[in-house]
């Protein structure tokens, strides 16, 4: 059942308990339950929307910024990375294999204000020994949900 | 001025454009229309399955097949019957053909002399009556009943024979009414054929749409196999509807005769479809069970919708489509449909489309997401609401 209720949220968390109930044939006691279980050890994080951001603030930009870093001693990878995290204008945080040690992606009301925030707050941590922005021009597809075109599948709307 | 009209031959003129087609034509250019209307997967073909057609255009497969189809694809298509259904067929005794459609087309003609019946149990898809009557065939039409879960019954069966009767079609799982015939219901009807030299055409194309519940082959059934065309296809099941590719499976004495027809109507099935559908069933086993999984949460939260709503809904065992009914409200399912298109901009097909015994009753098909079922109910919700 767990594995069912994740696939079911992980596409559309707006579903109630009772609908999960309902398409999966239990009950929505064991529902809730399960769903207790995953947010308390933490498999479930939290419920977002998917938004096109571009539709709601033209100016709006993202940008995904490559951080290379020296670790110093007593200050690994994790540390800076929560460091990091811990702005609220940065979306994600990953360590990666490759060119880069941390990749993360920023977002703002302007250009200006992501080139801002990389120039005196990212640039200038202890540990980074160099950063490289690349701004997102255009998103066609985020969380698994593409962004462009309407949702017409193709289908007529009644066939035999 | 020529007058077309005497010029098209009368079984063909006869064949009336499907009385709904108004009503189709309306919702389908109709604003703002959620449906639940369609007979045909949400799903796109699995990626592999598409990939394998693309690479056989890089490999430059564009050329006309044997006319029965890639021998590859009928021995995997044997392979898979044996290893779905238990029923074993040689290569020799496989057509691919142009859908589903086309095998049910061809059985018919193959095997329809004039004046002679073929009896179809309603309600039921829309080809197997007009199809009878172009291959100069009378349908005889067994309308089954609620009450049985629209499965068709030895009686019935029986009732509906005679001397000219030369075929049977059973189309289960059914479009419309998601039925099911189980292993026992198809023994009560090999024990009415046995003993005949009726030929049962089992359109299975929903075989692996089901429920709860294994699909069974009449073919798996002691002495129908060689009586039985099995006719089966890629659309439902690994969503390829735009692909056309279909069988039939039966013994060599009808396959023979029936390809004649394809062969000259047809040439082949489309090559490219035929190389993604080697994959389909080589690989793909794991794509289908996925979708059938996210089939039957939609199936148990439509149905619960219905029956929510106060219009009683049985739980359908196979295919994708709801059939509840709307007796309660006092309206025919035309009226229903129309009104409830007009009124809440919500699309179902009545079940009258489905043959006579359809009223009473609208077909909803759930291939859709759960939030887009979930918006239809509340608008159909609103719609009962109004009519009190």
């Amino acid at each position: 059942m767990r594995t069912e209720i994740l696939r079911l949220l992980e596409k559309n968390a707006r579903l109630t308990d009772g609908e999960i109930a309902t398409a999966l044939g239990v009950s929505e006691s064991e529902v809730r339950a399960e769903i207790a279980a995953l947010r308390e050890s933490g498999i479930i994080r939290g419920y977002k929307c998917v938004i096109d951001r571009a539709a709601v603030d033209r100016d709006a930009v993202s940008a995904n910024i490559e951080v290379k870093l020296t670790p110093k001693a007593g200050l690994g990878f994790d540390e800076v990375a929560e460091q990091i995290a811990a702005y609220p204008q940065v979306d994600a945080v990953y360590l990666m294999s490759g060119s880069c040690d941390l990749l993360v992606t920023v977002s703002g009301k302007s250009f200006r204000e992501v080139a801002s925030f990389v120039a005196e707050e990212l640039a200038v941590i202890d540990s980074v020994t160099g950063t490289a922005t690349q701004f997102i021009m255009r998103r066609y597809k985020e969380f698994g949900v593409t962004l462009f075109g309407d949702e017409d599948d193709g289908r007529s709307k009644l066939s035999l | 001025m020529i007058d077309y009209s005497k010029l098209i031959a009368p079984a063909v003129k006869e064949t009336r454009p499907s009385g709904i087609r108004r009503f189709f034509d309306i919702a389908n250019t109709m604003e703002g229309v959620i449906s639940l209307g369609v007979g045909e997967p949400d799903f796109r073909t699995p990626w592999q399955i598409r990939s394998a057609g693309i690479n056989s255009l890089r490999r430059g497969h564009t050329r006309y097949t044997a006319n029965r189809g890639l021998e590859e694809l009928r021995l995997e298509i044997c392979r898979y019957l044996e290893r779905r259904y238990e029923v074993t067929y040689a290569p020799e005794e496989v057509l691919v053909t142009v859908g589903g459609s086309e095998a049910i087309d061809m059985a018919v003609r193959a095997i329809c002399a004039p004046g002679d019946e073929i009896i179809i149990p309603q309600p039921s898809y829309v080809c197997y009556e007009p199809i009878t009557r172009m291959a100069g065939g009378v349908p005889v039409i067994i309308n089954t009943r609620a009450e049985n879960g629209f499965k068709l019954t030895a009686q019935e069966l029986r009732a509906a024979i005679t001397e000219k009767t030369k075929a049977l079609i059973l189309p289960y799982p059914s479009n419309p009414t998601g039925a099911v015939m189980r292993r026992g219901d198809l023994e009560a009807i090999a024990e009415v054929l046995r003993d005949t030299d009726i030929i049962c055409i089992s359109d299975e194309i929903y075989s692996e749409l089901t429920y709860g519940v294994r699909h069974v082959s009449p073919a798996a059934i002691p002495e129908m196999r060689e009586r039985t065309i099995l006719i089966n296809g890629f659309s439902k099941a690994f969503s390829m509807t735009g692909w056309r590719l279909g069988y039939a499976a039966g013994p060599t004495e009808l396959i023979r005769e029936i390809t004649k027809i394809h062969q000259y109507a047809i040439m082949c099935a489309p090559t490219v479809s035929q190389h993604a559908a080697i994959e389909a069933l080589r690989s793909c086993d794991g794509e289908v069970a996925l979708m059938v999984e996210e089939y039957d949460m939609r199936r148990r939260f439509i149905v619960d919708g219905f029956n929510k709503l106060g219009l009683d809904c049985r739980e359908p065992s196979g295919a994708f489509y709801a059939f509840p009914s709307i007796a309660k409200t006092g309206l025919s399912s035309e009226e229903f449909c129309e009104r409830l298109l007009y009124s809440k901009r919500v699309a179902v097909v009545p079940g009258t489309a489905f043959g006579d015994s359809g009223e009473g009753f609208i077909r909803a098909s759930y291939c859709y997401s759960l939030e887009h079922i979930k918006e239809a109910l509340y608008r159909i919700g609103e719609f009962l609401e109004e009519l009190k």
